[in-house]
């Protein structure tokens, strides 16, 4: 792996050696790296690009990384990662893409990833963008995850976008079956001409499911966000879902929040709040010592965390 | 030692703050006044939160009048706001290290916490946001001053929101801070218990300074003429 590889294997799963545990390290659309372990298979796709990975019921206190790091210029790739999360299982999921375009042509990485979680598990999965270059060529992600939770299953999914991606469309879908839990925080940050559009939706399905999405991001330059949140309260449920902003300079936010109950039983809560940073904040700040720049800096990276 | 001379504050032609000319060269001075009477001002002018429409500011023989907000509290300003602010995602931890200095130590910053009341361990990882009461950072705030320990801080009515706190407490802090720096501390308050324990007490009417002399000759004329509220 090259210095520029391992930089950005460094920025999106904070790795600077082989993980331990079962990991799959992706670069320039080939796979670098794998190991699989005895409660942790992975397997490559043989109908198309992509691998299974398959946990073994009751596996506990172990974690997967699969970073994807693209640094050739003008690479563009589809790939399908399905997840197969055994009964009772307690794991770790670390995926995150990282791409450095230093050419004139477009490099794109649309991940599928496909959750399958066992009765009574729970996930804890951890999904970091990143890019960086100084190539005319876009930087584009396009992540799709689709999520099956089954009777008491448990997810937390944390996603985070905070630099270098030009372009994306992401797409949550969720289907929470009884007792099921689903917790999802996003944070975004746009720059310069970036355009991020985000859309969840989650089926609250099962009796007693729970679900709440909350997407912090920070729109800056002459940025985009579109951020979609749909709750659909099928059954004795509770969803709650929040989008919280902030816009600078000549940014542009717009936040729809949605819910639809088809039961009296379905308890769904939406807010979303979009605005300037507050001029209060900053002085607070600056009466601690800290320039102008430094206190924005401040509370865009505490808001983000 | 802070001087104010010939300072005017003026905003969409009223005058806020009419020809203050003050020395502060005592600890603990308290200024009072009736609401509306510009003592938040003052305090926002001395911070450089608000720019005096003529006048002078010097700090230990420094001209301070053009400095910003930022230069001012480097140079050893500090003020604690009568509304703190909160702030979504940044931690009760995170403020008190940035105004205590990044060399403070997770132990020093529980302690400080301690001072005003706050058991640290239920504050420290906090978010300074809606989940705490008025109260609650009102504390938060004074911890930072404190954490500060800056030459010169300014307190905007400290006691509004912490009648549980007792007010002993509080003035045992203000005295730890001037035991600490040997400094100046510039409390706004209506409070008599304050007003009491201050060198010297300023009252301000109409962005005039009526008085500025001992508690001993103010504060009983004070009790007969000020409401406090």
């Amino acid at each position: 792996m090259d210095p520029i590889q391992k930089k950005i294997l460094h920025e999106v799963a904070d790795l600077d050696a082989l993980p331990v545990g079962a990991y799959n390290i992706r670069a320039n659309g080939k796979s670098a790296a794998r190991n699989s372990t005895a409660n942790i298979e992975i397997v490559t796709k043989e109908d198309k690009s992509g691998i299974d990975i398959i946990i073994k019921p009751n596996t506990v206190n172990e974690s997967v990384h699969i970073p994807v790091i693209i640094s050739e210029t003008g690479l563009t790739e589809l790939v399908y990662n399905d997840f197969y999360v055994g009964e009772n299982s307690d794991v770790v999921i670390i995926a995150g893409c990282g791409i450095h375009n230093c050419g004139n042509g477009d490099s794109a990485h649309d991940g599928i990833h496909t959750f399958y979680v066992g009765k009574n598990a729970k996930v804890k999965y951890v999904e970091k963008h990143y890019g960086e270059g100084e190539g005319r060529g876009k930087r584009l992600m396009n992540p799709t995850t689709v999520i099956h939770l089954e009777d008491g299953a448990k997810m937390t999914m944390q996603a985070s976008q905070i630099a270098g991606i030009d372009d994306t469309l992401r797409n949550t879908k969720a289907y929470l079956a009884n007792n099921a839990k689903l917790e999802i925080n996003e944070s975004v940050m746009t720059t310069g001409v970036q355009n991020a559009v985000s859309e969840f939706t989650a089926d609250l399905n099962g009796e007693n499911c729970s679900c709440n999405i909350v997407s912090r991001t920070v729109a800056r330059d002459s940025s985009t966000q579109h951020f979609t949140s749909r709750l659909n309260g099928n059954n004795v449920c509770s969803g709650h879902t929040e989008c919280d902003s902030i816009i600078m300079d000549k940014a542009s936010v717009l936040a729809t929040p949605e819910l639809q109950a088809n039961s009296t039983e379905a308890s769904l809560i939406h807010e979303a709040a979009i605005g300037k940073i507050a001029g209060e904040q900053l002085i607070k700040l600056m009466t601690l010592g800290l320039t102008e720049a430094e206190a924005e800096e401040q509370i865009i990276s505490g808001f983000l965390k | 030692m802070l001087e104010l001379q010939n300072v005017n504050y003026e905003i969409d032609g009223k005058r806020i703050l009419n020809d203050i000319n003050l020395k502060i060269e005592d600890h603990f001075v308290a200024v009072t006044g009736p609401n509306g009477s510009g003592k938040s001002t003052l305090a926002k002018i001395i911070a450089g939160i608000a720019q005096p429409t003529s006048g002078r500011i010097i700090l230990d023989g420094e001209d301070i009048t053009e400095l910003s907000v930022t230069d001012r509290a480097n140079k050893g300003i500090s003020y604690a706001f009568q509304q703190p602010v909160r702030f979504k995602g940044l931690t009760v931890k995170d403020l008190m290290r940035l105004a205590a200095g990044k060399n403070t130590t997770y132990g020093q910053l529980c302690d400080m916490l301690n001072e005003v009341g706050l058991q640290s361990k239920n504050y420290i990882n906090r978010s300074l946001d809606a989940s705490l009461s008025g109260g609650e950072l009102k504390r938060i705030e004074i911890a930072m001053i404190f954490a500060r320990s800056s030459k010169l801080s300014l307190f905007d009515e400290p006691e509004a929101g912490i009648d549980l706190w007792s007010f002993q407490k509080l003035i045992g802090i203000f005295e730890k801070m001037v035991e600490r720096t040997k400094g100046n501390v510039i409390i706004i308050s209506h409070q008599e218990r304050i007003l009491n324990i201050a060198d010297k007490i300023i009252y301000l009417k109409n962005g005039t300074i009526e008085q500025y002399d001992t508690k001993e000759k103010i504060l009983p004329q004070l009790l007969d003429s000020v409401t406090a509220d």
